[in-house]
């Protein structure tokens, strides 16, 4: 299990590095490494050239910059979990890395990487897709934004171009009081998840919710806003019987086939477990009644 | 007097080097100019090979050889039947590159020879191979159908072996019996994954003639011995190193994989040093593998619960090829009355060929799949009658009084009969039944469902025969110039602590420290009689024939210091590293005494001195050896097994199944277990930790998935889910030492123990957990989230109904 | 038996090679390596360094653990190249000059926390930099088994691990 010849280069800036890109069709980016090395390791992927990021200044910056957590695309996944801002800012994050893979790997692995290689089961992915937050794609004529809910394609595919990087991951702080939770099931600890939730929510003085956001992956190819739990949570006290009867509508946004590690039925109902758990822990959170 | 070394908790003479990284395995071995071997693998599970084109491989920069069976000589063969016997007929094994035919996905097809690893890589999938795909089934009971697509065209309907053994008288048994409890079991595959993968390595020195080889191996004296006769070459002239092996689990003893015997003849061939080092991959794929089984296992019992007989038919699974013979067939056959008294057996399998990697003994070696079939009837019948399901057991247990249970007609691995030779079953049970809180478990369990928390009382007995034959030998030999004694014995050590446990055997007839006992083993240029480590038997064998053989040198220093110190040799005690005169200050080192008793002595050291200080060692006339007599402290003992010896014990586990997740935890587990007589405690307690925890992988986690393609889609330590240590519970270890009578020491095996019975425990514990959501049994193992969430969904359905 | 092919002329195989220099165990190293060439094999082969171990070569075993800047990561997950200019620890900088073993080795010594010794200096590096970066001392053994969570080991079923860091945790901080 070695891997295949390839080209390597480590640009000093940006621009080179995409000059790369666009001449080479080939040629694939490398941050952190944690997936797609071992990708290559298996031969599973072949890449003609590796443009490394890793002599890039100012890629390694993690900025709270006016509601907004940006991150940049060689910041490792251990930086993010540690940062005491970021957790002030925005605990879901914290929360999230603890379930992405073990600390070797978050200690290499970037969180723009795991993004861009968009695992369907992957957390960070998810987080990113429930925060409202986006990406910052940089290529030959300039920056874009994309936002989350148009990045995620399908599993390991998104709407960044062969000949663009991914500079920066944008995660809005959470709301004064918003409360959140992330709950995963992996057959592992530290596997990739079977399904994982995260949720936002707020909540008003009188108890009743005035938002929700919440997500699944590890359900379908690509990690989802569960749009119908939302609507029913949303205006609602958010009991615990609410709380059942508006997970009992995430079923049918399982779409992943039986496969080794889950069947359909039984992921639809771990599917429900975790959104029951996730909506009573925010929704507990916000009301203060849990740290 | 010393301290009896024998039964206490030594600390392991190998840990300082392993701990700092200081290990010598295969990989490790510096051999500068090292070439690397790869290899071309079918990626069909059974296909006709129409050509094979090496000129790309050939020519690519840094390839030395590339290797088909065309040109690799006198090893285009199918390699040895191993353990042949009367059930098999013309029984199939593998060639060490394939010739026409590919018989599973992984199956080498050519090995190329390059600079370094990755190069030979490249140069592998340069190969051009053309295969012809044939149809194939997959499904154990399906291929055993007419007309399924056939492994081997000799053997129809995919049948390998097929094997009757009777105990007592069956039908009278089934004609006795008030009922009848029927139940089938299945157990999907599984490997060894041991952390270190396979790997060979082979040097050959055209002058001497001399082929050195470092193998990964469980046995290197055999694979000495088979390459020398393969390649045609002086048996003392090959010398096979098993060096540190990052463990093993039985995966590392099969004779031979390919590259055992490709990796030398390359290394003559070219003239230069050759290398493979086995990626985790190829483990997935190419490696031994073991466990499917599937039982249909009959109780006949009296209304009491007494089983009067036994009635179990089962295929196994010998992937496509059964160079192990029947081995693991059969001890799962002889072991599937486990420690009950049931005095008619009638147990009948058949080995099915499959067109996956081999099946060969991986630890447990079938005794988990018949613990399985048994315990879980077992439960059946407490159920069916109404009974608990300790107290049916307990009614069937042999009696410790009963020793020794002979089941005549049952023929074990060994050749021999199945003798259990000694315990105490019932109070085992009794002490698993106390540990566990069983008495008022079922209040626990009432309770905790009232909070929505759903436990089970899982429990499983378990015996195991260990400590197989034919023989090990030990040769001991105090140094004159250090006093300290060199063991050597014919196995090798996968992270069992024989140089600590067989240090303690020895230290204890010596009178001197475990740390001055220095073993070498695996090496047969060291010692080159005896057989291998397998089958929980070094401590028994090799064991034993280094405390025979200590006693014999125990014998010698005596004579000797006896005439040194000119004191009667009842008088003459053993301890701190020297012969002592009881009652006084006089005494003589052990290397002055290795020293005087060697006639030819120089003054190298102080000890050859001190030597001189002392009356002669021996006191004959004439020349000076005495005829017969032989310089030095030194001997060599044997010891060999009348049969196996049967060790055992008892699981109970309380689990808690999470029905959101579906997950299982285990929140206590408990193992009461008996290996006789324990030489180290501190080390058996971690075999048997070790061993369950492999079991709790082969219950929760770890199968093989072997699409209907024959595709292993899981070769991979990504979805092959070997437990990490948050999926590990406490286990806590409860000892009988019941000796054996059948050797010097009292000893039984240990290192398959823990795994034996952890999968009938926790399916036991999980039916009882779930017992409100209906009658699942959970009589297939591994036990997944999705199989669980299949046994409460209509209790979940039934419940919201009637909300 | 004869040679069925002339040893290859070196030359040949001409994979572009690059100079990395960094830190290893507090020496300067600096090799000519092809880019790919794991870190794994540069310290293994091109430094001799053989007590980091290889098992999976795809990041989920832990065996060939080390640190690279402080912190523990899979020397097979990270190509030579990667690790230029960085600093480097590997399981042969553990011990004592003198030999003596690191009251984590002590500990796993003392507890049995090892068998076969495969898993074991990747397992020892990923717990001494989880500890050197602060993990707190007064662990529950849920928290140490999550430290350890990412290292497999096939041998010991992980409680006399779990003892050893519980033994030298505590150990540390009574110092």
């Amino acid at each position: 299990m070695k891997p295949s010849l390839f080209e390597y280069c480590a640009p000093g800036t940006i621009e080179e590095a995409i000059s790369v890109l666009e001449a080479d069709a080939d040629a694939v980016v490398l941050a952190g490494g944690q997936s797609l090395i071992p990708a290559m390791n298996l031969r599973l992927a072949n890449p003609a050239k590796l443009v490394d990021l890793r002599k890039i200044e100012g890629l390694s910056d993690i900025v709270n910059d006016e509601g907004v957590i940006r991150v940049g695309a060689m910041v490792r996944h251990r930086d993010l979990e540690l940062n005491q801002d970021v957790f002030e800012a925005n605990g879901l994050i914290r929360e999230a890395e603890r379930h992405v893979a073990h600390v070797p790997i978050r200690n290499r692995g970037t969180v723009v990487g795991s993004l861009c290689h968009a695992d369907a089961a992957a957390e960070m992915p998810l987080v990113l897709l429930v925060c409202d937050g986006s990406v910052v794609a940089t290529g030959p004529s300039g920056k874009r934004e994309i936002a989350a809910a148009d990045f995620f394609q399908f599993h390991m595919t998104t709407t960044r171009e062969a000949d663009e990087v991914i500079t920066e991951a944008r995660i809005p702080v959470l709301p004064d009081g918003a409360g959140y939770a992330f709950s995963e099931f992996a057959r592992r600890r530290g596997d990739y998840a079977i399904a994982a939730v995260a949720t936002i929510v707020e909540c008003g003085e009188d108890g009743v919710i005035s938002r929700c956001a919440i997500g699944a992956c590890g359900i379908g190819e690509r990690p989802l806003r569960l749009n119908e739990v939302e609507l029913a949570i949303e205006g609602k006290s958010a009991d615990s019987s609410g709380i059942s009867a508006a997970a009992d509508l995430s079923a049918e946004y399982v779409t992943a086939p039986d496969d080794m590690h889950a069947t359909t039925a039984y992921r639809q109902h771990l599917l429900k477990g975790l959104v029951e758990r996730a909506l009573t822990a925010a929704v507990a959170r916000a009301r203060g009644e849990q740290s | 007097m010393s301290t009896r070394m024998f039964g206490e908790n030594v600390k392991r003479n190998i840990d300082s080097r392993l701990l700092k990284g200081e290990g010598a395995f295969v990989d490790d071995i510096p051999l500068p100019d090292a070439l690397h071997a790869a290899f071309a693998r079918s990626p069909f599970a059974r296909a006709k090979i129409t050509s094979i084109d090496t000129t790309a491989a050939e020519n690519h920069p840094g390839v030395v050889a590339v290797y088909t069976s065309d040109n690799i000589g006198p090893l285009d063969i199918e390699m040895p039947l191993l353990i042949p016997h009367e059930s098999m007929k013309d029984a199939r094994t593998q060639r060490p590159l394939a010739k026409d035919d590919v018989y599973y996905v992984g199956q080498t097809v050519a090995m190329v020879v390059a600079v370094d690893r990755y190069t030979a890589e490249d140069a592998a999938s340069l190969i051009d191979i053309d295969y012809e795909p044939l149809d194939v089934e997959i499904d154990l009971e399906e291929a055993v159908k007419d007309g399924s697509p056939l492994v081997h065209d000799t053997h129809p309907n995919n049948i390998a072996a097929d094997f009757v053994q009777v105990s007592g008288d069956p039908e009278k048994g089934f004609a006795e019996a008030e009922h009848v409890t029927r139940t089938r079991v299945q157990v999907d595959r599984s490997t060894a994954a041991a952390m270190e993968c396979r790997a060979v390595a082979a040097r050959f020195d055209p002058i001497t003639g001399e082929l050195v080889v470092w193998d990964g191996t469980q046995a290197p004296i055999s694979v000495r011995g088979g390459l020398a006769s393969i390649l045609n070459l002086d048996e003392d002239k090959v010398r096979v190193i098993a060096p540190d092996v990052g463990g093993a689990f039985g995966q590392k003893v099969l004779l031979f994989y390919p590259d055992e015997l490709l990796v030398p003849y390359a290394a003559i061939n070219l003239g230069r040093p050759v290398k493979f080092i086995e990626d985790r991959r190829e483990n997935f794929i190419g490696s031994s593998q073991e466990r499917t089984q599937i039982h249909y296992i009959e109780l006949h019992a009296k209304k009491t619960g007494e089983v009067v007989a036994l009635k179990d038919f089962f295929y196994h699974d010998t992937g496509a090829f059964i160079p192990y013979g029947i081995a693991v067939a059969q001890v799962a056959s002889t072991s599937i009355a486990g420690p009950y008294r049931i005095p008619n057996i009638h147990v009948h399998f058949q080995a099915v060929y499959t067109p996956t990697v081999q099946v060969t003994p991986y630890r447990g070696c079938g005794r988990p799949q018949s613990c399985f079939a048994i315990e879980r009837a077992m439960d059946q019948l407490a159920q069916d009658l109404g009974l608990d399901r300790f107290e049916v057991r307990r009614r069937n247990l042999i009696g410790a009084d009963e020793f020794p249970w002979v089941r005549d007609g049952l023929l074990f691995a060994d050749g021999l009969r199945v003798n259990l030779d000694s315990g105490q079953y019932h109070k085992a049970l009794d002490m698993a039944h106390e540990a566990i809180g069983a008495s008022d478990f079922a209040e626990r369990q009432k309770e905790a469902r009232k909070e929505g928390k759903y436990l089970g009382l899982g429990l499983a007995f378990y015996v195991e025969g260990t400590g197989l034959g034919p023989y090990e030998g030990g040769h001991i030999k105090i140094h004159p110039i250090t006093g300290k004694v060199y063991v050597n014995t014919g196995l090798t050590s996968q992270g069992q602590g024989h140089d600590t446990v067989f240090a303690q055997i020895a230290a204890d007839q010596l009178g001197v420290a475990v740390e001055d006992v220095i073993l070498t083993e695996g090496d047969t240029g060291a010692y080159d009689w005896g057989v291998a480590t397998f089958a929980s038997r070094a401590a028994v064998v090799s064991g034993n024939a280094i405390h025979k053989t200590a006693l014999k040198v125990r014998k010698q220093v005596i004579t000797a210091a006896a005439n040194m110190l000119e004191a009667d040799e009842r008088d003459i005690e053993l301890r701190d590293g020297a012969a002592w005169v009881t009652g006084t200050n006089r005494s003589a080192p052990l290397a002055a005494i290795a020293t005087a008793t060697n006639p030819l002595r120089y003054a190298f050291n102080e000890a050859a001195q001190a030597a001189t200080q002392f009356a002669p060692a021996s006191r004959h006339d004439g020349p000076p050896l005495d005829e017969g007599q032989h310089p030095g402290l030194e001997a060599t003992d044997y010891f060999s097994p009348e049969c196996a010896t049967w060790a055992y014990g008892v699981h109970v586990a309380e689990v808690e199944v999470d029905i959101t997740t579906c997950e299982v935890n285990i929140g206590k587990y408990v193992c009461i277990h008996d290996c006789g007589n324990m030489i180290n405690p501190m080390i058996v307690d971690g075999q048997v930790m070790g061993g369950m925890a492999q079991g709790i992988g082969g219950a929760l986690y770890e199968r093989i998935e072997y699409q209907p393609d024959g595709n292993p889609a899981n070769a991979n330590f990504v979805d092959f889910l070997v437990p990490y240590a948050t999926e590990i519970p406490d286990i806590q270890v409860e000892h009988l030492e019941t000796p054996s009578p059948l050797n010097p020491l009292g000893v039984k095996g240990v290192g398959e123990a823990g795994c034996i019975a952890v999968g009938a425990t926790i399916a036991s514990g999980l039916k009882d957990a779930l017992s409100p959501f209906g009658n699942e049994n959970f009589h297939h193992t591994p036990i997944t989230p999705s199989m669980i969430f299949e046994a409460i969904k209509q209790g979940v359905l039934s419940e919201k109904e009637t909300s | 038996m004869k040679p069925i092919k002339a040893v290859v002329d070196e030359a040949k195989r001409a994979e572009p090679k690059t100079t990395v220099k960094m830190t290893v165990n507090g020496s300067e190293v600096e090799r000519d390596v092809s880019a790919r060439m794991l870190l794994s094999d540069f310290i293994r082969h091109e430094l001799e360094l053989t007590g980091t171990h290889v098992g999976c070569e795809h990041g989920i075993c832990g065996a060939c653990t080390i640190i690279i800047d402080g912190r523990a990561a899979r020397s097979c997950l990270t190509f030579a190249i990667q690790a230029d200019g960085a600093d480097i620890r590997t399981i042969e900088s553990v011990a004592g000059e003198d030999g003596e073993l690191h009251p984590l080795q002590e500990a796993f010594r003392d507890n049995h926390a090892l068998q076969c010794g495969y898993c074991t200096p990747g397992m020892i590096m990923n717990i001494i930099s989880q500890l050197e970066a602060g993990e707190k001392r007064d662990m529950s053994d849920d928290d140490i088994r999550e430290m350890l969570s990412g290292n497999l080991c096939r041998c010991t079923g992980y409680a006399n691990i779990v003892k050893a860091v519980r033994s030298a945790t505590s150990a540390t901080k009574r110092s």
